[in-house]
């Protein structure tokens, strides 16, 4: 039996080309470019501070992406150098416990302000929240009297103790906290958990996806705060990395590829914490969407 | 198991009273069910004697302890809620067991008494699910077992079948009639639903407008309404409400017959009222009660209702399934004298 192989015209191979790129119109084109120029813009900087990171001194003023030599030696440099072991635990020290303190206090408060009435809520809320008009450069110079008052400066205390509680924080979790159906906390009361247990063990897992986002929020802005540590700070042993790091263009000239060096270790604790509660936030938009 | 008694209790939120005196006695292993439409109090007095809401005035008994002051965990009580209040974060085990966290007992007596409540409920198999994985029915068979567990005085049940549907519902009400009759616990039950009201309780608390307008078994509240509201509220379709004056001959009727019965009121303003089910098409030949002609018919299967217009007035009959008139077919309807309820048309009060 002859087998015949059916092949399409010219005419139909036009026509079905025409058909695959007519779903791509003018506004599918310039949403794609700008979405592309944007990603030039967040990525290229991220690229380059890899790409110094692998050059020697003498190359770092050429803008070749691709170094002509590449080397690990700034990495090897910075690792040995036993001050950026030093800056990364505080750093990694800072970030964690102000993270925990501010999640919980924040996720505390909010839920105060949420679920229990009581005589001047509304003004507590409103304060906590007209506090997020106020810059932080406003707030560095009390901030600086009261951490010298008390014997604050050149501690770990002293970096942390503005973000332990934030007002962001507060009002994402009571906002979070006002979809969780108040029979769920009164069904825990009449099972006879007390006040404290109702919030713990009821009420937060069920904003977990709120405490994620509020998480990686704040120990990104504590990993990368610059301002508030380089002021309260004098001493390089409690210097966090973004501060740490400074010091090495401040002495006879800027030594750019360890900056890049650093601030390229410095990325990696972020992504790991970005990368571990995303996935809580996927799961946590997974169970909010469970109705009655 | 225990007794509950409501003494005088008044509830106000924001200086507006809201419960005006409640006063209630539920013997032991009684299934109380509270009915009323929205905002009449029944879900504020089920949540006073929680101990979710304060008791502005009066006193709550649970058993032979007066409870006003204790905490929801002190009353030994159990609630089950309307949106099932299931933690989504808990296989089924955890959910049921939740209400042990604070008991004081082994973790294995704990994990038999979990083990027990499952089989009694048929979710032997479903223990470590998660709520996601399972159906309507089941959540609130969870939510059942969650109060269970705990081998409470008193079940509290605020609307727990109004999440579900229509058949689902008919199968839940069921089977927490056949867990009353198991365990024999005193349950207050709230609702909107007559009909759940009706097939539930041991005796049905009627309420409107923060007042309490009868107590009495399903039989009594239906037969001998205590007054306009309960009348209508009851029994579906309503009960046909039509407003007439006392003459000599007897209750002369807006709708422009006479009913020859004279209440022992001496109230000038009557209300009759007749429930559909009572009005049969009269044969030939014989005098009729009220005469019409037919506006609307719903054949339901097994019965039709009729919508009849008599003068201004309409009203509705239940008739056989078999008995389908036309439109603006005109009927002849009776009923029988002793199921003629008669009302004060101002005071809304049932006369004899």
């Amino acid at each position: 039996m002859s087998m015949t192989e059916i092949k399409p015209s010219a005419a139909t191979l036009d026509k079905q080309l025409i058909a695959s790129y007519s779903h791509i119109n003018p506004g599918k084109i310039i949403r794609w470019t700008l979405l592309f120029m944007g990603g030039v813009v967040m990525v290229m900087p991220i690229v380059y501070m890899l790409s110094t990171s692998l050059k020697w001194p003498h190359e770092i003023y050429n803008l070749s992406i691709i170094p002509d030599e590449p080397t690990l030696e700034n990495y090897i440099f910075v690792l040995e150098d036993g001050r950026f072991y030093k800056w990364f635990i505080n750093s990694l020290i800072i970030a964690t416990a102000t993270t925990v303190s501010a999640v919980l206090f924040d996720s505390m408060v909010g839920y105060a302000l949420c679920k229990f009435s009581f005589r001047g809520r509304m003004f507590v809320f409103i304060a906590i929240l007209s506090t997020l008009m106020i810059p932080t450069e406003m707030l560095v110079i009390p901030w600086y009297i009261m951490a010298r008052d008390f014997g604050w400066l050149n501690s770990y205390w002293g970096i942390m103790f503005p973000g332990m509680m934030t007002a962001f924080g507060t009002f994402l979790m009571k906002q979070f906290f006002e979809t969780v159906p108040d029979d769920f906390l009164e069904a825990a009361r009449i099972d006879g958990l007390n006040e404290l247990q109702i919030w713990w063990s009821v009420a937060m897992p069920l904003v977990t996806p709120a405490l994620s986002a509020l998480a990686i929020f704040i120990f990104l802005g504590n990993w990368t705060a610059f301002i508030w540590p380089l002021i309260v700070t004098n001493s390089p042993d409690f210097y966090t990395l973004p501060v740490g790091l400074t010091t090495f263009s401040v002495e006879q000239s800027v030594q750019w590829e360890l900056i890049m060096t650093g601030a390229a270790l410095a990325t990696i604790p972020t992504l790991i914490v970005f990368l571990v509660f995303q996935r809580y936030i996927i799961r946590g938009v997974v169970m909010a969407g469970l109705k009655g | 198991m225990a007794t509950v008694a409501l003494k005088d209790l008044v509830k106000t939120f924001d200086k507006t009273e809201v419960l005006h005196g409640i006063n209630l006695e539920v013997e032991d292993g009684e299934f109380v069910v509270f009915v009323g439409p929205s905002g009449c109090g029944k879900s504020t007095t089920l949540r006073m004697l929680a101990g979710l809401e304060e008791v502005t005035s009066g006193e709550i008994h649970i058993g032979d302890m007066m409870v006003n002051h204790l905490e929801p965990k002190e009353r030994n009580i159990a609630m089950v809620f309307q949106n099932y209040a299931i933690y989504p974060h808990m296989s089924v085990r955890k959910n049921i067991g939740f209400g042990l966290r604070t008991a004081k007992m082994p973790k294995a007596d704990k994990e038999k008494r979990i083990d027990e409540v499952a089989a009694i409920l048929s979710m032997s198999e479903l223990l470590d699910r998660r709520p996601s994985q399972l159906s309507g029915g089941q959540r609130q068979r969870v939510a059942i077992g969650r109060a269970m567990v705990r081998d409470p005085q008193v079940f509290l049940f605020d609307e727990p079948l109004s999440n579900l549907d229509a058949q689902l519902r008919t199968q839940m009400r069921l089977e927490i009639k056949k867990l009353h009759q198991r365990v024999g616990t005193t349950i207050i039950f709230v609702t909107h639903d007559q009909v759940e009201a009706m097939t539930l309780a041991d005796r049905i608390v009627i309420m409107k407008d923060g007042y309490i307008q009868q107590v009495g078994t399903p039989t009594d509240v239906y037969q001998t309404p205590a007054n306009l509201f309960v009348a209508q509220f009851i029994g579906a379709p309503s009960m046909n409400m039509l407003e007439g004056k006392l003459t000599d001959r007897g209750i002369a009727l807006d709708a422009g017959f006479t009913i020859p019965a004279k209440p022992k009121n001496t109230s000038q303003d009557i209300t009759i009222g007749i429930r559909p089910s009572e009005l049969t098409p009269a044969k030939e030949g014989e005098p009729a009660l009220m005469e019409g002609s037919v506006s609307v018919v719903e054949p339901l299967g097994s019965e039709t209702l009729i919508y009849v217009d008599i003068g201004a007035t309409e009203i509705v009959a239940t008739v056989p399934g078999r008995i389908l008139p036309e439109l603006g077919a005109k009927v002849r309807l009776i009923a029988p004298e002793e199921e003629i309820h008669f009302f004060d048309t101002k005071t809304g009060d049932a006369l004899k």
